[in-house]
Order: structure tokens, then C-alpha cells, then sequence
């Protein structure tokens, strides 16, 4: 971008498409990072959004036409990789949770296409989506579902609510109190028990989230870098990191997903 | 990277997207792997069920043919004692008939030789006393001698 600077070059590609309040009282999307910002919290990012309900309909719309398609006979092309990547999924699920429950294995199936598929925007070449939305008229639009907080909390905080709801109903109200409050210390040491396992249950969800949220934001970030450099050099960089990537963006939705059953798995664990 | 009702939808779509491959997606497809996985189990134990069968038919098969061999060497080894049996049996006939035959012939012999001797004698006797007659010179009356005779014929 010959008309810019290397920051603001940056700072375009950061900035999410936002709808909200503007600052004149009217509703529509931000023109600039400080007027996002300005909106609060009541306040969407459209592009992460769009992408994600894109990729999550995909996913869907995939895996539902093979799931018509399924029968006991021979396997073929497309249902033939779905029932592979089933199978991939519940032999991870049968191998950390030792529960039962029906919703764990579709959950953990969700998590990684819909992350891995998201991830896989990160290999769109940086400047392709914001140059077709600004032909547009689309002042911003930041691809990468999974390089926006919300996405990978509004997951990682989904996850955190099967945890609360999978812990009182398995170890019922008092099992559960109990174990925030009753160890590892006994109940005189009650205050330093709720502390420790309340950092430790909020951590999970934290954790999740910001993993895979720094993992695809510094991968974009590096991308956004290479971009600055002088075109006939980037492929030296940009070339060896996303081959790197293709590794990481498989790696982070796995992750994403082995945690969530690790996690769902201790709440339905009377003891750990 | 600000915060926002982003996360409030994000979440929503999450549960849904989840709800939805719970329902409609993940039920179907294990289904379909399950009954396959049984149906290529049943298929391969079918498959085991008939090599099984097919070895004891082998087997079988096997052991009738050693049987009929066996049978037939039986009957082979009976028809050719029996065929042994029946060459001696022709062999001792024949022998028998033979024997008889040659006794006959024999005792036929005998009789001839014997016949002959008496003739012979009796010939013998009539040259004695035609000779004796011709040295004596003179009648003899044979009824007279003819103890004399027949004494001397007995000697011969």
C-alpha cells in the first residue's frame, strides 16, 4: 500500500469491520479503529461474524450431506472422509473421557472443523479479502475468525458452561461447592481452597481461549509483516511460514478440541 | 480486538452449530459405521464359517476316496484269491483226473499183462507138452497126465 504507512498498513489489518453506535447516535459500521472502540460492548464485529457462521454452514452443510448419505455399504468419497474424521474424533474422545455422554463426541467434532476451518483462513494471502471489501465499499474486514477474542471466548466460555452445568449435575450443587472449597487443604483451610481451585476453574476456559486466540494472532501478525516487506522477498518468509502454519492450524483446533473433552471429563469425575 | 457483543453471538452460534451436528449430523454417520463395522464382522465370520466347512469337506472328500481305494484294494486282493483258489482247484482236479486216468490206464495194463501171461502160459504149456510129447516119442495120453500137466503148467 503505497499510500500508507507500515503502521497504519498494519493497524487497517487489524481492525475488525464493527457495526454499533456510532458517535453521532446513529446505528451502523466504524470507519476507523478509534470509532470501534468508541462503540462498547454492545457492538458486533460483522467480518468475524460472517466468517464463522460461513465456515460453521460449511461444516454443516458437509458433514450433514454425508450423514444422509451414510449407510452400511460401501464407503465412497466424501462419506468416506467424514466417517474417517468421525472416527478420528471419537477414538480422541474414547481416549480421555471416561464418561458417558452423547454430546461430547458431536461437541468435540464441532470444535475442531470449526476452528480448523477457520484457522484455514489464516493461509488466505493477508491483503486478498480487505482489497476485495474495499472494492466493495467494505472499509475493513479481518478474515481470520479465530485472530478475534470473541470468537475463541465465545467458544472457550460455551466449553465453560458444559463444564458448570456437567459438574452440579454429576456431582450434584453440594459436590461440586465441595470441591472448590474443601481441597486440597480440608475446610480449615477453606479461603486458600477456593482460591487455588477457582483459579483453577477459570483458568480453563481462559486458557482455551487465549491460546488459540495468541497462536492465530501472532500467526497473522507475522503474516501482516512479511506483507510490508518488498513483494519479491516475501515468498522466502511467507512461503516456509505457512507451511509452518498448515501444522499450527491443525495443531491449535486439536488442541481446542482434547482440552474441552480433558475438561468436560474432570466434571464428571467425582475425584481428581 | 476490543470485547463486544461479538462474543454474546459467538457463543450462541457455537451452542447451535453444536446442537445441530449433535442432532442431526453425529447420530447417522456412527450409526452407518456401526452397522457396517457388524456387517464386515459378519461378513468375515461367514467367510471364516465357510473356509471351516470347505476344510471338512476336504477332509471328508479325502477320506471317502481312501475309503473306496481301500474297498477297492479289498476287492482286488479277494478276486485274486479267489482266482488263485479257482486255478489250484482246477490244478488238484486235474491231477486227480489225471491219477485216475493213469490208475485206469494201469490197472488196464495189468489185466493185458496178466491176460497175456496166462495165454502165454497156457501156450507154454502146450509147447512143453507138445515138446515133452516129441521127446518121449510116444502118446501122451493128456487126460491121463493132464495132473502132471497141469502141475507143471503151474510152475511155469
Amino acid at each position: 500500500m503505497a499510500t500508507e504507512t507500515s503502521s497504519e498498513y498494519i493497524k487497517h489489518h487489524l481492525t475488525h469491520l464493527t457495526w454499533g453506535h456510532l458517535p453521532d447516535g446513529a446505528w451502523g459500521v466504524a470507519q476507523n479503529a478509534e470509532q470501534a472502540k468508541a462503540m462498547g460492548f454492545w457492538s458486533l464485529n460483522l467480518d468475524t461474524f460472517f466468517v464463522s457462521l460461513l465456515l460453521g454452514a460449511i461444516f454443516l452443510y458437509i458433514f450433514g450431506r454425508a450423514a444422509k448419505a451414510a449407510n452400511a455399504g460401501v464407503p465412497s468419497g466424501l462419506l468416506n472422509f467424514v466417517e474417517w474424521m468421525v472416527e478420528f474424533v471419537e477414538d480422541s474422545v474414547r481416549g480421555s473421557f471416561s464418561g458417558r455422554n452423547a454430546l461430547v463426541a458431536p461437541l468435540a467434532l464441532t470444535i475442531f472443523f470449526w476452528i480448523y476451518l477457520m484457522n484455514w483462513m489464516d493461509l488466505i494471502p493477508v491483503d486478498y479479502v480487505p482489497y476485495i471489501a474495499g472494492a466493495l465499499g467494505v472499509p475493513f474486514f479481518k478474515v481470520v475468525p479465530t485472530t478475534d477474542p470473541n470468537a475463541t471466548f465465545g467458544m472457550s466460555i460455551g466449553v465453560f458452561l458444559l463444564v458448570l452445568y456437567y459438574s452440579i449435575k454429576i456431582k450434584g450443587l453440594g459436590g461440586f461447592v465441595g470441591e472448590l472449597t474443601l481441597q486440597p487443604f480440608g475446610k480449615f483451610g477453606l479461603p486458600a481452597n477456593l482460591f487455588l481451585e477457582g483459579v483453577n476453574l477459570i483458568s480453563k476456559p481462559v486458557s482455551l481461549a487465549l491460546r488459540l486466540f495468541g497462536n492465530m494472532y501472532a500467526g497473522e501478525m507475522i503474516f501482516i509483516l512479511i506483507a510490508i516487506l518488498p513483494f519479491w522477498v516475501q515468498w522466502t518468509l511467507s512461503l516456509p511460514w505457512a507451511i509452518f502454519h498448515i501444522l499450527i492450524v491443525t495443531l491449535q483446533a486439536f488442541i481446542f478440541m482434547t482440552l474441552t473433552i480433558v475438561y468436560l471429563d474432570m466434571a464428571h469425575q467425582e475425584h481428581h | 480486538m476490543n470485547i463486544n457483543a461479538t462474543l454474546l453471538g459467538q457463543t450462541i452460534m457455537f451452542v447451535m452449530f453444536v446442537w445441530f451436528c449433535m442432532k442431526y449430523i453425529w447420530p447417522p454417520i456412527t450409526n452407518a459405521m456401526g452397522e457396517r463395522a457388524k456387517r464386515i464382522a459378519d461378513g468375515l465370520a461367514a467367510g471364516e464359517r465357510g473356509k471351516s466347512e470347505l476344510e471338512l469337506a476336504t477332509k471328508k472328500s479325502l477320506e471317502i476316496l481312501h475309503e473306496a481305494k481301500q474297498k477297492a484294494a479289498e476287492v482286488i486282493s479277494q478276486a485274486e484269491n479267489r482266482a488263485a483258489q479257482i486255478v489250484d482247484e482246477a490244478k488238484t482236479a486235474a491231477k486227480e483226473e489225471g491219477e485216475r486216468l493213469l490208475n485206469g490206464a494201469k490197472a488196464e495194463i495189468e489185466q493185458e499183462v496178466f491176460r497175456a501171461r496166462e495165454s502165454l502160459r497156457d501156450q507154454v504149456a502146450a509147447l512143453a507138452v507138445a515138446g515133452a510129447e516129441k521127446i518121449l516119442r510116444q502118446e501122451v495120453d493128456t487126460a491121463k497126465h493132464a495132473e502132471l500137466l497141469k502141475s507143471i503148467q503151474s510152475e511155469l
